[in-house]
């Protein structure tokens, strides 16, 4: 038996995966076991296969995403806390011929942005939104999220989060599918291959629309999770949000064509 | 000559946009400012020269739609007044810290909180000391006419693109809503799309293959880059202060009085000139247009030139007098007058707080 070493596997014939030139080299700042690392990448993948990279802009939140345009190798603009449509839709205005896309999470979006969430949905800006939802605010240290599920501990909700004192948790996706100015939402994961799979061709519908100058903005949430925040190995985390998270915020498409399905 | 036309400030300024080539205007209702947005969804520009308009939700949004505009690379616009500039501060401070260039104009109203719809200049201290969170200036205009809120819209991006920074036109209720006569300059056509992306490599237009990505931001977790950045537009801002100010000088030559005044209250303190020139008074006026930078050099240069007071006019409870008092350094006697809250003071008061707080002790 002969010893198999390095160079006899790393050839070009044996190369069966590569990372995306969309992706910059930097190391990810993100935690062992989040999906924010495979949503960027997915996302990246996208523009790469649509060949849209050229003419993209992104926009970066305030969250533990605030960095993706250090690892999005892409023209971005970083936007104040929840500001992001406003800015995108600033950015599409003058510039309709780009592509042009928001990666947002939870607090960002659903909390301190609801305004621009919900009318530049209802203007029907021609622009993609990424929403990733992990039902807390991982940045800031694992505070209640606007989408905390009820009786879910996070830092400020330490008991478990009362409904009562401190509201439910908003369902802004189905929200936002209820505006004539949405054309396309749905919402996906990103935690089994499968999953993974499936994501990704909803970010290639979504771009596809912008592309095509669908009438109407895409909207594209991922449940995911925190494993820091919610105080979990990676895989229980994983587990937990497929038992909570998935009933509370059922994956699927909840809008296509403009079109709500039933 | 430039076509001539008879016109409320509000509408200067939007027609102004329209003419200076501006790409996008994005604003929210306010009294008394609503006639920019109104002139301009009128004129319907996207016809005339491509120009967007849109009224945004806020005017919170309304900035960081300026924000995302001018970080690709377009000339762009918005317009308030004083309760919605206060909500705009944070994207202005994005703009400053990532260094974008933008004109808007404050239509100033009495505070605060709701305060009035009548004229003020209460919003001193917002303009020309930061206004939002952080180190940073921009350059703020005071027109004190309907043609300036014409003519400051086109030196205002000029200045925007030269520094990249927000140029703030500080007009009020007066200048805003009275009616002119007016120059309009030629209108300058907007930029090619080739023209903004081989002009200026810093916007955010899509990163072509082998090519450095742009990156619009104002955040730098390394304290040390932070601080080199900080650096930098403290230099910007010498540099500014060294080439860009301006002011006026109307009776100065043989001043003994000196009132100092900028938009609607120097047009005021011009008629207080004259009734204490009838009086055998020897007054003038500093006429500020710049009040960042602020003409502190040039007024504490004429100050050694004889004269035995100064009043700063304006209304507000007395804000822009301490940058007098920081100018002239004890050379001279430094009062203030101001009706604020809304309220117009007259030629007469002005010169009457003259008469009594410089002349008189």
């Amino acid at each position: 038996m002969s010893t198999v070493t390095l160079e006899d596997i790393i050839k070009p014939e044996n190369l069966v995966y590569k990372k995306t030139d969309l992706m910059t080299d930097k190391s990810l700042s993100y935690c062992p076991g989040c999906g924010h690392g495979t949503a960027h990448r997915i996302t990246m993948e996208v523009l790469e296969e649509l060949g849209l990279d050229e003419i993209t802009i992104g926009v970066a939140p305030v969250g533990c995403s605030v960095l993706a345009y250090e690892f999005m190798n892409i023209d971005m603009t970083q936007a104040a806390h929840g500001r992001a449509p406003a800015v995108a839709t600033g950015i599409k205005r003058v510039w309709p011929e780009k592509i042009v896309f928001t990666y947002q999470g939870d607090g960002d979006l659903a909390a301190i942005g609801t305004a621009e969430t919900i009318h530049a949905c209802n203007r029907g800006e021609k622009i993609v939104i990424i929403f990733v939802n992990n039902g807390i605010y991982g940045m800031t240290g694992g505070q209640m999220a606007p989408t905390t599920l009820p009786g879910m501990k996070s830092s400020t909700s330490p008991y478990g989060r009362e409904v009562e004192m401190m509201g439910n948790p908003l369902k802004i996706t189905e929200l936002v599918a209820q505006l004539p100015g949405t054309y396309f939402v749905t919402r996906q994961a990103v935690h089994t291959p499968a999953a993974v799979r499936k994501a990704k061709k909803a970010i290639k519908k979504a771009f596809e629309n912008q592309r095509d100058k669908k009438p109407g903005l895409s909207f594209v949430e991922i449940v995911s999770n925190c494993n820091s925040g919610w105080k979990m190995t990676p895989t229980d985390a994983n587990k937990w949000m497929e038992d909570n998270m998935f009933p509370f915020y059922p994956l699927g498409d909840i809008k296509t064509d403009g079109q709500l399905l039933k | 000559m430039g076509e001539l036309k008879l016109m409320k400030g509000n509408e200067a300024l939007a027609e102004a946009a329209i003419r200076a080539g501006a790409d996008a205007y994005f604003g929210y209702p306010i009294t008394p400012q609503s006639e920019v947005i109104e002139y301009l969804m009128a004129e319907k520009p996207w016809e005339r020269t491509g120009m967007v308009v849109l009224q945004a939700e806020s005017e919170v949004a309304a900035i960081n739609m300026v924000y995302g505009a001018a970080g690709a690379g377009k000339k762009v616009m918005t317009s308030s007044s004083s309760p919605g500039i206060s909500l705009k501060q944070e994207g202005l401070s994005y703009i400053a810290g990532s260094e974008l260039p933008c004109v808007y104009a404050n239509v100033v109203r009495g505070g605060p909180g709701l305060g009035t719809i009548q004229p003020s200049q209460a919003d001193y201290f917002q303009s020309t000391k930061g206004g939002g969170h952080g180190d940073y200036r921009q350059i703020v205009l005071a027109p004190a006419s309907v043609q300036e809120m014409s003519d400051f819209v086109k030196l205002g991006f000029e200045l925007a693109f030269k520094y990249r920074i927000a140029v703030l036109i500080l007009s009020d209720g007066v200048i805003g809503q009275m009616m002119e006569k007016v120059e309009l300059f030629d209108p300058i056509p907007r930029m090619t799309d080739e023209e903004i992306t081989a002009k200026y490599p810093w916007a955010t237009t899509g990163k072509k293959k082998g090519t450095q990505r742009r990156i619009i931001t104002s955040l730098d977790l390394d304290s040390h880059k932070m601080e080199e950045h900080n650096h930098h537009l403290q230099e910007k801002y010498r540099i500014i202060s060294e080439n860009e100010v301006r002011y006026e000088l109307i009776d100065c030559d043989d001043a003994e009085y000196i009132f100092v005044a900028y938009g609607s209250s120097a047009r005021i303190a011009q008629k207080a000139v004259q009734l204490a020139r009838a009086k055998g008074i020897k007054a003038g006026l500093f006429r500020l247009i710049s009040l960042f930078p602020f003409p502190g050099k040039e007024m504490a240069a004429l100050c050694k030139k004889g004269v035995k007071g100064w009043l700063a006019v304006e209304m507000s409870a007395g804000q822009m007098v301490e940058d007098v008092m920081l100018s002239v350094k004890g050379c001279a006697k430094v009062g203030h007058f101001g009706r604020y809250g809304g309220i117009v003071h007259s030629p007469e008061e002005v010169l009457h707080a003259m008469e009594e707080k410089i002349i008189g002790e």
